[in-house]
């Protein structure tokens, strides 16, 4: 048996299963080495992905002792052997099963659900009528329905542990254990409270492993029935970049998606967060666009249609803010119109457009949630026929900075290591992530090593879930990144702890970052960052003691105007201690949505053509001339906050926005708010009325990512293929097929079968994707880049020998620390920070309609700090207005000391609150990126509006 | 004075009655004895049953604020504290009197009227088992063997023992604390 590279080949040992020789390595259960002979044990307590423990003893075999033993915990022993089967076994199992079942209530749910009841399917197994067993009953045990997902039946629960094994040591979330004893003994979530109100993240994996009808998934409108009466439909999460694999279950009968199961890839390993498994209903929300709509000659000139996104807090008849868009507000402003009618519209405009004011008036926003395959042909259009560079999507705002950092010095973007290995690292570092908010299932990884012993350091001026599982947590001042990092370095040169091999062979420009790191000892990064110098140096032994260090990071490292800086530090103590290139290293900026590395792959960014090939090289771009048969704009384009501010500035003036709802998502909104009024034509397709389309001339229906097939590229570079599950609704077409269509009309023929014709054309013009076919890419997907898709999984670690530098050589690039550009005053006191929550995705658009994540987390509010809220007299709950020098919003506040005192902490998904109403669109200087993680604020305390204060209450 | 058994005035007077729900945990002597519990342990969580005894002794019951500081102090989680706290009976998850009287009810005792020992605390008390009195000094409750047959009827209050208690010595004895 081959394996895993690098651990220590087991001793192998040889038994006998009922009369059948099996030779496996030492330490393999006997549940497990029948498994491997097509031998059937049952089980109840056990599951494959899980500790065993057993408890529940129906798996148990002789194995020539004086009793039996449980198969799924004993381990085979040379010349053991076992028998699975006899008449007293069989008996054994049978009492156990009737134990268990004279307490069992009438309706299983899981039996009602999935039918997969693993009790009753024993039940059966051993023809035991329930009525007839001669055994008293309990008075029943109560159900807890309190979570919006998960049903809990106490009286169906055996004690199998299934779940608290899969809470406590898949997914790290610690919620559930067992309370009482004898009859009273039941799992109690925390301390016994009802599941709802406990600190359950509802990832459902409980409910996944449950064997019973203990723990089930309650139906989100689409009633659950067996998955064999359902179509499945392999797939891959919509949400974030950590891309999950998942298995739909569709009712086709329906149209719509049942359920949800993770799958075995090796980037999720079947796990999944709330979003993954509950939140795909917002596909069949009513609100789907499923028609063209025209704006009306009335309703010019444009400006914001409904009360939220004029800026009002609340809706204009008097309803209630937030939530979804009001579609009364926003319809009778547009028309319907048909798809020939919208399109040449559409492609007239634009040419006109083209011809007044050349082709650097239009521009282009693609969406980071969208396919490799409608990012390449939507660059595609804005460069083959708009003849623009003026293309740009969300990455921008998220990792831009970092991966100007790692062009610059490692010469690729895109991350060395995949976060999985992890497992492989004695020390690791989380800095500016909330990743268990943000990449839960990749948080699941880093806390499993963290668990198993991997050191565990994190830095954050806020106190995110993952730093609960920190062995030290670093809590900064807000933006002081770059003086820790430097200090860090300081002390590893200071005390030689530094891969001199590395550095003098793989990297250049030492020097200079030693001159630099010499003049940041700790004793003065003490003074910017708020951490005491001795921790400084204690952390930063741990870092340069490693043997295998990875660094991972997030939005708290990128959206600064020092952003780049911040990376680059990160980089430089990676390159520093010689963490790149080998098992357990690496620089992993973990990608925020499930498309972002695909799209920046697939050349959505307004300097490189697909894979990061230069605009302004002609050599690259006659490669893309002949390609696309048309010449090409040499001109970088503008980035997302650029072409807004050549929105105001008439510069830009023609739009096609796709899956991007920059109104929500920019900083800045007041800015946005003029800038998209004040496009000649604005065209947005996209499946939801979202606060952008208030701004559109044309609306084009899209069709959701369950209604397409196309690749999507993880964090990883883990390209994966999303498949249809869905029928479109109405007229809502295909993106790809709506993109060359106006193409077409505009004179310029882009013409494709299908999604993989478009892929196959993107992979012979991205070398890295190169060799790539959707049929190698079944069925876990293919990292890039992949030499032998045919057997290989692709390259996990980058960079063992060589960078792709010019000199192959990694460089240095020493950052001096800066103040953010706005910092707190007597006016505006408070720090804001801006982020995500778990059960929301960015503007909202899909999650809100999510039915599960909009009950779980229904409306805006904002973090403070217990003390601050004392300072100002205060109440959690209470509501308060933020004010910035750019505009103001009012959300409730609660109390929390995991945001430090000083500092607000916003959530960015909610429309009637829109925390980038306050947000500075200051830029750093390399990686075009805005501040969204800083600026100051006032915070009042609001005086209660009736209609705000009725919101809350029942409506 | 009192005929009790010559065990009951060799036993600690730990007949502390005076219990602080909201007392930090853990301050003063109670730190020191925290740490020298820790120090007794390879692992913080190897600690959790004497640690949940100590929090008890402080604050009279585990209510789920101190069951979380509990886990905040072992590094476990509030799950795994309550696991272990409603395992055991000793632990109170309910508020009790500053007395915990328990009158074993278990054979031995039973079989020497226990059962009316109980009932003469009750109606002393005026409470219901496992009530508050409404002077908030008493819980009656019943309890299961205390291993000391020999000696039965036997009553532990608080953490003192009393031995051979019949109902007519009850009044007595409720008198005499402090
Ligand atoms: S849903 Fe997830 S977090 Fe909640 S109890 Fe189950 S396993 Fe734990
Ligand atoms: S971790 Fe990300 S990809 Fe996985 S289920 Fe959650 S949102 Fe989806
Ligand atoms: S399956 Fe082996 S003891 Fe439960
Ligand atoms: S039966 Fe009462 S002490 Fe043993």
């Amino acid at each position: 048996m081959a394996s895993a590279v690098g651990a220590p080949a087991r001793r192998l040992v040889t038994c006998s299963i009922d009369g059948r020789p099996v030779t496996v390595p030492e330490g393999t259960t006997i549940w497990e080495a029948a498994r491997q002979l097509g031998i059937e044990i049952p089980v109840l307590c056990h599951d494959p992905r899980l500790r065993p423990v057993g408890v529940c003893r129906v798996c148990v075999v002789d194995v020539g002792e004086r009793v039996l033993a449980a198969a799924c915990v004993r381990g085979v022993a040379d010349g053991m052997k076992v028998t699975t089967t006899s008449e007293g076994i069989e008996r054994c199992r049978k009492t156990l099963t009737e134990l268990l079942l004279s307490d069992y209530p009438r309706e299983s749910r899981r039996e009602a659900t999935l039918g997969d009841d693993e009790l009753l399917a024993l039940a059966r197994r051993y023809g035991i009528d329930r009525e007839a067993i001669p055994l008293p009953r309990g008075d029943g045990r109560r159900e807890d329905l309190s979570s919006p997902v998960i049903a809990v039946d106490h009286a169906a629960c055996i004690l199998c542990d299934r779940c608290i094994r899969a809470c406590d040591e898949v997914q790290h979330n610690d919620v559930i254990g067992r309370t009482g004893k004898g009859y009273g003994a039941r799992i109690a979530f925390d301390l016994d409270v009802p599941m709802g109100e406990s600190t359950c993240v509802s990832c459902g994996e409980c409910a996944a492993v449950c064997p019973t009808g203990a723990l089930t998934h309650k139906s989100l409108g689409v009633a659950i029935h067996p998955r064999a009466e359902l179509r499945a439909v392999d797939s891959v999460c919509p949400y974030c970049g950590v891309g999950c694999a998942v298995t739909y279950y569709v009712d086709l009968s329906k149209n719509a998606i049942a359920f949800a199961d993770g799958r075995p890839s090796p980037g999720n390993d079947s796990r999944l967060c709330v979003k993954g498994r509950y939140g795909f209903d917002y596909a069949f929300h009513p609100q789907r666009l499923a028609k063209p709509l025209i704006r009306r000659g009335e309703y010019y000139p444009k400006g914001p249609l409904s009360g939220d996104v004029r800026g009002e807090g609340r809706g204009a008849r008097g309803r209630k803010p937030g939530g979804v868009v009001d579609s009364e507000e926003v319809l009778p402003a547009f028309r319907e119109a048909s798809w020939d009618e919208a399109l040449d519209l559409v492609a007239r405009r634009f040419l006109e457009i083209r011809a007044t004011h050349g082709p650097d008036a239009l521009a282009g926003f693609g969406s980071a949630k969208c396919s490799n395959e409608e990012a390449y042909v939507f660059q595609k259009l804005l460069r083959a026929v708009f003849g623009t560079n003026n293309g740009d999507h969300c990455t921008r705002l998220c990792h831009a900075s970092s991966v100007a950092a790692l062009l610059e010095t490692i010469g690729s973007g895109a991350v060395t290591n995949v976060y999985g290995d992890v497992r492989n690292a004695d020390v690791v570092l989380v800095a500016g992530s909330n990743t268990t908010d943000n990449h839960p299932v990749a948080a699941t990884f880093i806390k499993d090593a963290a668990a198993r012993g991997t050191k565990l350091l994190v830095v954050d001026s806020r106190e995110t879930g993952i730093a609960r599982h920190a062995h030290h947590f670093l809590r900064i001042a807000p933006g002081s990144d770059v003086a820790l990092y430097n200090a860090w370095m300081h002390v590893l040169i200071e005390e030689d702890l530094i891969d001199h091999e590395f550095v003098r062979e793989r990297t250049e420009g030492f020097d200079a970052l030693k001159e630099v790191a010499r003049r940041y000892p700790p004793e003065l990064a003490e003074g910017i960052c708020g951490v005491p110098a001795g921790r400084i140096r204690e952390v930063a032994r741990i870092f340069g003691r490693a043997r295998a260090a990875l660094i991972f990071w997030g939005m708290g490292i990128s959206q600064h105007t020092h952003g780049t800086d911040n990376a680059r530090c990160l980089i430089s103590l990676a390159l520093l201690s010689g963490s790149v290139g080998r098992p357990g290293t690496g620089l992993h900026p973990l990608r925020g949505q499930n498309n972002v590395q695909g799209a920046s792959d697939a050349g959505l960014i307004p300097m490189v053509y697909p894979d990061y090939q230069s605009v302004e090289d002609p050599a690259v771009q006659r490669q893309f001339e002949e390609a696309w048969g048309v010449a090409l704009n040499p001109k970088r384009g503008l980035t997302v906050v650029e072409i807004m501010e050549g929105a105001l500035r008439k510069t830009v003036r023609g739009m096609y926005i796709l899956g991007e709802n920059p109104f929500l998502s920019d900083p800045n909104i007041n800015k946005v708010r003029k800038a998209l009024a004040s496009l000649d034509f604005l065209v947005v397709q996209d499946i939801f009325l979202t606060e952008t389309a208030e701004f559109a001339d044309v609306i084009l229906p899209a069709t959701s990512f369950f209604e397409k097939t196309g690749t999507y590229t993880n964090t990883d570079r883990r390209v994966q293929i999303g498949r249809q599950a869905l029928e479109p609704p109405g007229d809502a077409r295909l993106d790809w097929t709506i993109v060359c269509e106006i193409a077409r009309r505009m004179g310029y023929r882009m013409e494709y079968r299908d999604a993989e014709e478009i892929f196959d054309e993107l992979t012979s013009l991205a070398p890295s994707y190169a060799g790539l076919t959707y049929r190698s890419l079944e069925p876990y997907g293919k990292l890039w880049p992949c030499p032998d898709p045919e057997t290989g999984d692709g390259i996990q670690i980058l960079f063992d020998d060589a960078f792709p530098t010019p000199s192959g050589r990694a460089k240095f690039v020493p950052a001096e620390y800066q103040p953010a550009a706005e910092l707190p005053d007597d006016e505006y006191p408070f720090v804001l920070n801006t982020g995500r929550l778990l059960e929301h995705w960015h503007t909202g658009t899909m999650t809100r309609r999510a039915r599960a994540l909009h009950a779980i987390q229904p409306s805006a509010f904002c973090e403070m700090n217990p003390e601050d809220l004392e300072h100002l007299g205060i109440e959690p709950g209470d509501l308060v207005t933020l004010r910035s020098r750019r505009g103001s919003i009012t959300l409730r506040v609660q109390a929390s000391p995991r945001t430090a005192p000083g500092a607000v902490f916003v959530p960015f998904h909610f429309r009637e609150a829109a925390a980038n109403a306050l947000t500075n669109d200051r830029l750093d200087p390399y990686g075009k990126i805005p501040e969204l993680k800083f600026c100051a604020v006032r915070v009042e305390k609001a005086l209660a509006d009736e209609r705000l204060e009725h919101a809350s209450g029942p409506s | 004075m009192r005929d009790w058994h010559p065990a009951v005035a060799a036993a600690e007077p730990s007949q502390k009655a005076e219990r602080d729900p909201a007392a930090p945990l853990f301050g003063g002597v109670y730190r020191e004895r925290f740490e020298r519990i820790l120090g007794r342990y390879p692992t913080k969580r190897a600690a959790l049953l004497p640690v949940l005894h100590l929090a008890q002794e402080v604050r009279g019951w585990l209510a789920p604020e101190t069951m979380t500081r509990v886990a905040e102090l072992l590094d476990l989680t509030p799950a795994q504290v309550r696991a272990v706290a409603s395992f055991y009976t000793m632990f109170n998850l309910k508020p009790v009197g500053s007395y915990l009287v328990q009158v074993c009810t278990n054979i031995a005792c039973d079989l020497c009227g226990a059962g009316k020992v109980l009932e003469r605390f009750l109606s002393e008390t005026g409470t219901e088992p496992g009530a508050i009195s409404a002077d908030g000094r008493y819980t009656v409750v019943e309890t299961e063997c205390l291993g000391a047959c020999g000696f039965a009827t036997a009553v532990l209050i608080n953490d003192r023992f009393y031995e051979s208690v019949t109902p007519e010595n009850v009044p007595a004895l409720l008198a005499e604390l402090p």
